[in-house]
């Protein structure tokens, strides 16, 4: 109970402080939303040419552009939320304070990057999808019970980024400079999630591999739950998710264990 | 407390850390070296004293207090904290102890400082009653009012320092390291932190140990000093005893009658400056003035005298000289891997 209202309290401040800078948020949107319509025009491009490319009919693909924008901020397809900020008290050494509080460290993440991805989820997700949706023609689905199996796929999607992010943070101990770690992360996420092109575009043992990446259930899995479009179902999607979620946060917790014990924390 | 000797509540005995540092010796070729950062380090704190912890940079103080708070496992030796063995039961020990850093915050930046202080609640399970007791505590004696719903981002250093030790105290800890907790503050705002810590070691019978390169801070808060160089123990005890131990000068200041050359023939003293007719004579602090001045009187025609004590940073900064020269820290002879100084 103590641990579940001190999660929450986490979490409110991590909601809190992201919903400080109006500004930026606005500013994300905007960004965002440009960048939905770059996507756009590029995929009406593709699938003119080649329609039903993937799987998906024209507005089926652009609902996976729009889609994607909305979950970018919220699930960090491009890296960032937590993990700037972990990596850099990795790099100075104020994750020494970290560790002198009586809280377990990949718990304290998680929850304040969930309630990073709660503001995010509202404030950089809903105008850009809206804006998507007043243009293009968007397969959008009408049934509740959809977009509650939506929410639920991004909570995952949220949770394996989360997962991911602090594995690539957690390198810092060891590289004590992580940035081209980071910029790698970035764009192995950019690719492998999905985002730049859906990953049912990819033919062959390519294709299958990707599709079986833990990055696939970062926007792969959720825009195919909202499009109804995952092979066998939405249920083996969540399930996918909750996989890959379960094994690297256990990933994740035995790279601490092992950082923690051998690490020197840097800086006076 | 019955888990803990209160005449040994904090226990360190031979306590040792070595790093291992690896370097290139060619091409692809890595040597890899120890450094002992700390080694073998024995001391026992009272509960409730006040210590200060000081040392040259790079003598092992950070590791040592690492060690003390348990994120660093000592390579050898043993430790005890408050009864409990600071690496093998951290989780429990935080509880117990407060951390302030000058130079690191404990705070978060975007928020205000009342919502790090609630999460500071949660985390450490404070009862309500007694976290708003604290509260109105650390805010009265450390004029925080009307800075609690200000974004820390927005304090200013003095201030963030006392928020800093606001939310180290908000769980009535054991025990409390400071490390460097006036760095970069002006007089006021020193004097407020020293005035406050003096209080709550006692009132409250915090044992406090402080770690700090202004020895001002120790001159005024602590009656014992621990100084530690290439991590090795160089002096244990009172702050006054310091002045023997790094061989301290004192000074006698004599004004003659008339300008007369450099004063001669005294035993156990000698000129060290002379302007006009005011000349300085230096002799060891353990020695006595009463003597000299027979002598000096006697043999001069003296106006007046004075007489200063050794400043404590000259007798520092003395004893770190002393203990340059001595066997490395090092296992491997001296390979040029030496603790950052």
């Amino acid at each position: 109970m103590h641990l579940l209202r001190l999660n929450l309290a986490v979490a409110a401040s991590g909601f809190r402080r992201y919903a400080t800078y109006r500004v930026a948020t606005a500013a994300g949107v905007f960004t965002n939303t440009v960048f939905g319509f770059i996507l756009a025009y590029t995929f009406l491009a593709l699938w003119h040419e080649r329609p039903h490319l993937g799987g998906y009919d024209q507005s089926q693909a652009l609902t996976f552009v729009w889609t994607g924008q909305a979950l970018l901020a919220a699930v960090a397809l491009l890296g960032g939320g937590f993990q700037d900020e972990f990596h850099e008290r990795i790099r100075n050494g104020d994750v020494a304070i970290d560790l002198y509080r009586p809280v377990d460290l990949q718990l304290w993440w998680l929850a304040h990057d969930l309630g990073r991805a709660a503001f995010q989820l509202v404030g950089r997700g809903v105008a850009p999808m809206a804006a998507g949706a007043l243009v293009f023609d968007l397969a959008l689905p009408s049934s509740p019970a959809v977009w509650l199996l939506f929410l639920l796929s991004a909570l995952l999607a949220i949770v394996v980024s989360f997962a991911l992010r602090y594995l690539w943070a957690l390198c810092g101990f060891w590289l004590l400079d992580a940035t081209g770690l980071s910029a790698l992360s970035t764009l192995m996420s950019l690719f492998f999630s999905g985002m730049l092109l859906p990953l049912t575009v990819f033919p062959g043992g390519f294709g299958d591999a990707v599709r079986w990446l833990p990055w696939a259930a970062t926007l792969q899995v959720p825009a195919d739950v909202l499009l109804g479009a995952h092979p066998g179902g939405s249920l083996p999607g969540l399930a996918f998710q909750l996989v890959w979620a379960v094994v690297l946060l256990a990933a994740g917790r035995l790279l601490q264990f092992v950082a923690t014990r051998k690490v020197v924390v840097q800086g006076g | 407390m019955s888990d803990a000797d209160d005449d040994a509540f904090i226990a360190v005995t031979d306590l040792t850390k070595t790093f291992r540092v690896r370097r290139r010796s060619g091409l692809l070729r890595r040597t890899t070296s120890e450094v002992r950062a700390v080694d073998g380090i024995s001391f026992t704190l009272r509960r409730g004293e006040m210590t200060g912890f000081i040392g040259p940079n790079g003598a092992g103080k950070s590791t040592t207090v690492k060690m003390l708070t348990g994120i660093l496992t000592p390579s050898g030796g043993r430790l005890r904290v408050a009864g409990v063995d600071p690496w093998k039961e951290r989780t429990r020990l935080v509880r117990r102890i407060g951390v302030v850093f000058g130079q690191r915050t404990t705070l978060w930046w975007d928020l205000p400082l009342r919502d790090s202080f609630g999460l500071v609640r949660r985390m450490y399970r404070i009862p309500r009653d007694r976290f708003e007791e604290n509260l109105a505590r650390c805010v009265e004696l450390l004029e925080l009012d009307g800075l609690l719903d200000v974004p820390v981002r927005q304090l200013s250093l003095g201030q963030r320092m006392r928020g800093d030790i606001t939310a180290a105290l908000l769980h009535d800890p054991d025990v409390l390291y400071l490390d460097e907790p006036t760095i970069g503050l002006d007089v006021i705002s020193k004097a407020r932190v020293r005035r406050f810590l003096a209080r709550l070691n006692a009132e409250r019978g915090t044992t406090v140990l402080l770690t700090t390169h202004d020895l001002s801070d120790i001159e005024q808060l602590c009656e014992r000093v621990v100084v530690i160089d290439h991590g090795r123990l160089m002096y244990d005890g009172a702050l006054s005893g310091l002045h023997e131990v790094g061989q301290g000068e004192r000074t006698l200041v004599v004004d003659l009658e008339r300008e007369l050359p450099p004063v001669e023939g005294i035993t156990g003293a000698r000129t060290v400056r002379t302007e006009g007719p005011r000349q300085w004579l230096a002799f060891p602090a353990s020695a006595s003035a009463a003597p000299l001045v027979s002598q000096l009187v006697a043999a001069y025609p003296v106006v007046d005298l004075s007489l200063r004590e050794p400043d404590i940073e000259d007798v520092i900064a003395r004893m770190y000289e002393g203990s340059e020269g001595r066997s490395p820290s090092t296992d491997s002879g001296r390979p040029g891997v030496q603790p950052q100084r």
